[in-house]
């Protein structure tokens, strides 16, 4: 009889199995949803397709997987007339990258040739494939200039403000070969200039198309540290940029993929987080603008494959959390998104909660939060999927075999089997991840019209049509770009556009907060954020049914300026104070 | 090790993992072997079943019921899954097998981890070789590596990749707990030396079909390439025990072959 009893309890054990693994998936809502997005990116003028670089014969049998990144999007107002403006970076040799001026009647038109921002993929000379850009008035005279990092030479080029750019590298002196996938505007240390970081990735002596050697691989999936090294620029305020990533400790060579910049500890200066590919991620917290120091913030120890880093006050407790992607593969690997709760002033650390919808998505890249429904709580929305190609042939056991062995093995490419034409994680869907408070998040991307299964890699948002509710924007690798119109039904907003006088004019850095009743949520103006990717600088709040309160905002220069009594439902243009 | 191992490469995913597994293996031997045998069982096994699971079992975030479960299904199985008085599943390899087949949307196996470091590797294989040497379970260990390596060669040969590829799996950690601690559980086993080194030469060729199963993309054995080794184990291993059993109940009473005392192999 006793026996019996364990017999049953240990088929009840199997069946637990069972039905917690079905549960696995999450919360995904199948009816209507409270977000509505149509994809209308041909209909209304954007036809962009991206195309992936081609790379030496040597690492041709694997080339598909080291060249499935520069599909990427950044957002701005490039003719200062109050209409987002998309750019978007291609990443082969003769492919153009594309600026799509907004028309104001709901379609865009691609002016990236005669702007002299387009043939920008070359080899020879100006060697190099863009990988991605940001957009920062770095000279303060009014108009949005454009930096590109490439796997090659970098370009900074000087929007004139007559609709043509200057390139100015040489003389800005930016132009230093790295093999980068991400960027971002900051002014770190608070003078009024925007500073530049440059994150590196593959190392910066390899030349894709000339490679000498083909050890040019991680050395550790988990603990690596063999990338490129990480640049920061300081912007000298006459065109000229000086690297002083070693002075101020921020050269981290762990292959970050992306960076954001904010000020996370409240201590009033902008610091840096990395989500790195193959490592743990790293803060680096900025002390006044004279050096950073890598925070122990319950970081080190958790290593992953962070891909993208998107800053949003999840709980609107008004901290700065983060959201880093990562890979989920199942069978194979559930390495999990981190949803990092931020503590720091508490604690000292972040705390990680991301659980169900949040954690697996799948290979995960790019993603942004922001208020889709205009409820006060920020949603998420997430790209994934890595190598579409044969459906039938899959990678993911090819590299398994390799995934576990010594550093010394995988670091040469030459060791690695080939990929042909398998998939690797491809096909995924992108995620519209709905916040609904203490209850959780809830993939609602189906209910909300978003079902492609293209290989997202970056994602921005802005409100690209001026009706008070925010877009959503994907780049897609080898793929046609993705204009979501947000359909939702409207709740109260507010937006605000900030332009900094004794602070760097773009307003990077700004941060604000907004009480919503009880509640108060902070965001922040980002000069790149996501993965390869950059937010409209105008900052947007759903209201939800909360009333509007006090408006606070903390402009990079220190000035702190409150607002009361700002009317809902439009766009705020606020201009610092002079004192 | 468990300690400096989760302190500089996080081996465990957090030590509420290890707690978990731990406890529930230790609880679940207590408390069976009071319940069906009369006595409290020494709990050595249930620890290092509880140490190995932690290790090897790599769930979703943040969700620890595969721990629970798959320790409180390890241990059991030594009781439920018995024939002639003797369980016939390695436990860990058992639960983890079934964790892998049943509970794929929610647990993945160890595939890289460590830091891919070969120093700390170098320490993992000299402690387990010392391990496998004491228990006098060595030639179980290095039957199975050789015959990793020539099999890596002929599957090299096969699928036309590079050498290094195929070999590279036995370099990693998942593979050190493989060789040094599963597959040569003497409770598991066959009770003659050769008896062992066929076994577990036949596990290495299960591994391998299953792994050009792999290379060649069959879809309906996905489940099993993305662990090899320990669903060959679990495949060839009870099949293997069931048998021996067998003929060991056929034996003359003045059998003089290899037996199992004590959990260990004597002439």
């Amino acid at each position: 009889m006793r026996r019996v009893v364990v017999i049953v309890a240990f088929v009840a054990a199997i069946v637990a199995v069972v039905v917690l693994n079905g549960r696995a998936a999450g919360s995904v809502a199948s009816g209507s949803a409270s977000i509505r997005l149509n994809e209308v990116a041909r209909a209304n003028g954007i036809d962009f397709v991206h195309q992936s670089p081609t790379l030496d014969p040597k690492v041709q049998h694997i080339a598909a997987h080291i060249a499935a990144l520069g599909a990427c999007v950044s957002v701005a107002d490039v003719n200062n007339d109050n209409w987002p403006d998309l750019y978007f970076t291609s990443s082969r040799f003769g492919a153009a990258n594309a600026l799509y001026l907004n028309q104001k009647d709901g379609t865009f038109r691609d002016v990236a040739a005669e702007a002299g921002v387009a043939q920008l993929n070359r080899p020879g000379e100006g060697a190099g494939v863009s990988m991605g850009a940001v957009w920062g008035d770095y000279d303060n005279d009014g108009y949005e200039d454009l930096f590109v990092y490439k796997w090659g030479y970098p370009q900074l080029l000087h929007n004139l403000g007559n609709g043509k750019f200057a390139d100015v590298t040489e003389q800005s002196g930016l132009r230093h070969w790295m093999n980068s996938n991400g960027a971002v505007w900051l002014d770190f240390d608070r003078d009024g200039l925007l500073d530049l970081y440059v994150t590196g990735y593959f190392r910066s002596d390899i030349d894709f198309w000339h490679l000498r050697t083909t050890r040019i691989m991680q050395h550790s999936w988990e603990f690596a540290t063999n990338g490129g090294k990480n640049l920061l620029f300081k912007n000298l305020g006459n065109g000229h940029f000086a690297d002083v990533t070693d002075s101020m400790g921020v050269g981290s060579t762990r292959w970050t993929l992306a960076a954001a910049a904010a000020d996370f500890n409240d201590d009033g200066w902008p610091d840096l987080y990395l989500a790195n590919d193959y490592g743990p991620e790293e803060l680096f917290l900025n002390h006044e603008g004279k050096r950073f120091e890598l925070a122990r913030a319950g970081l080190e120890d958790d290593s992953k494959s962070g891909m993208a880093v998107a800053v949003g006050d999840v709980y609107n407790r008004g901290e700065h959390d983060v959201f880093v992607t990562n890979i989920s593969e199942k069978g194979f690997l559930f390495q999990g998104n981190n949803l990092r709760l931020n503590f720091l002033k508490q604690l000292g650390r972040f705390k990680e909660v991301a659980t169900g919808v949040v954690a697996d998505a799948g290979w995960a890249w790019g993603a942004q939060f922001g208020d889709l429904n205009n409820d006060g709580l920020l949603d998420l929305v997430v790209a994934n999927g890595f190598i579409s190609a044969d459906s039938t042939r899959d990678y993911w056991y090819a590299m398994s075999k390799i995934a576990g062995a010594q550093g010394n093995i995988f670091e040469d490419a030459k060791n690695w089997p080939p990929i042909g034409d398998a998939s690797l994680s491809g096909y995924e869907r992108s995620r519209v991840l709905l916040n609904r408070g203490s209850a959780g998040f809830e993939d609602v991307a189906q209910a909300a019209g978003v079902t492609d299964r293209l290989d997202g890699r970056s994602v921005a948002m802005a409100d690209l049509f001026n009706r008070g509710v925010l877009d959503v924007v994907i780049a897609n690798e080898k793929g046609s770009a993705l204009v979501y119109k947000n359909e939702s039904s409207p709740g109260h907003w507010l937006e605000l556009k900030l332009i900094g006088t004794r602070s760097n004019r773009s307003a990077i850095g700004a941060e604000v907060t907004v009480e919503l009743g009880a509640a108060r949520q902070r965001q922040v103006v980002d000069g790149g954020m996501g993965f390869c990717s950059q937010n409209d600088r105008r900052l947007h709040f759903g209201l939800g049914n909360q009333r509007l309160g006090r408006v606070t905002i903390r402009w990079p220069s220190g000035t702190e300026q409150v607002l009361n009594g700002l009317t809902i439902d439009q766009l705020h243009v606020i201009t610092e104070p002079a004192h | 090790m468990l300690v400096v191992g989760e302190a500089r490469y996080s081996i465990l995913g957090g030590y509420d993992r290890l707690a978990t597994t731990l406890g529930v293996c230790l609880a679940t031997e207590m408390l069976l072997s009071w319940w069906l045998r009369g006595r409290v069982a020494n709990v050595a096994s249930a620890y290092i079943t509880g140490i190995s699971l932690a290790l090897l079992i790599k769930p979703q975030a943040n969700i620890l019921w595969p721990f629970a479960l798959g320790a409180f299904i390890a241990i059991a199985s030594k009781y439920v899954l018995t024939y002639r008085g003797r369980h016939l599943w390695n436990p860990s390899n058992f639960a983890i097998a079934l964790l892998v087949l049943l509970a794929s949307d929610s647990v993945a196996i160890l595939s890289h981890q460590w830091g891919n470091d070969i120093r700390i590797n170098l320490v993992i294989w000299a402690f387990g070789l010392a391990v496998a040497w004491r228990a006098r379970v060595l030639h179980v260990t290095l039957t199975y590596v050789a015959c990793f390596v020539v099999l890596a060669l002929l599957r090299s040969l096969i699928v036309g990749g590079p050498l290094l590829a195929e070999l590279a799996p036995i370099t990693g950690p998942m593979y050190q707990l493989f060789v040094f601690f599963m597959v040569t559980d003497p409770r598991t086993t066959v009770s003659t030396r050769r008896g062992r080194m066929i076994v577990v030469a036949i596990v290495a060729l299960v591994e391998s079909l299953i792994r050009l199963a792999g290379d060649y993309q069959l879809a309906l054995l996905r489940p099993f390439y993305v662990s090899p080794p320990i669903l060959a184990l679990a495949f060839v291993g009870p099949v293997a025990m069931v048998l021996d059993l067998r003929r060991a109940g056929r034996q003359p009473s003045g059998f003089t072959g290899d037996s199992l005392i004590g959990g260990q192999f004597r002439k």
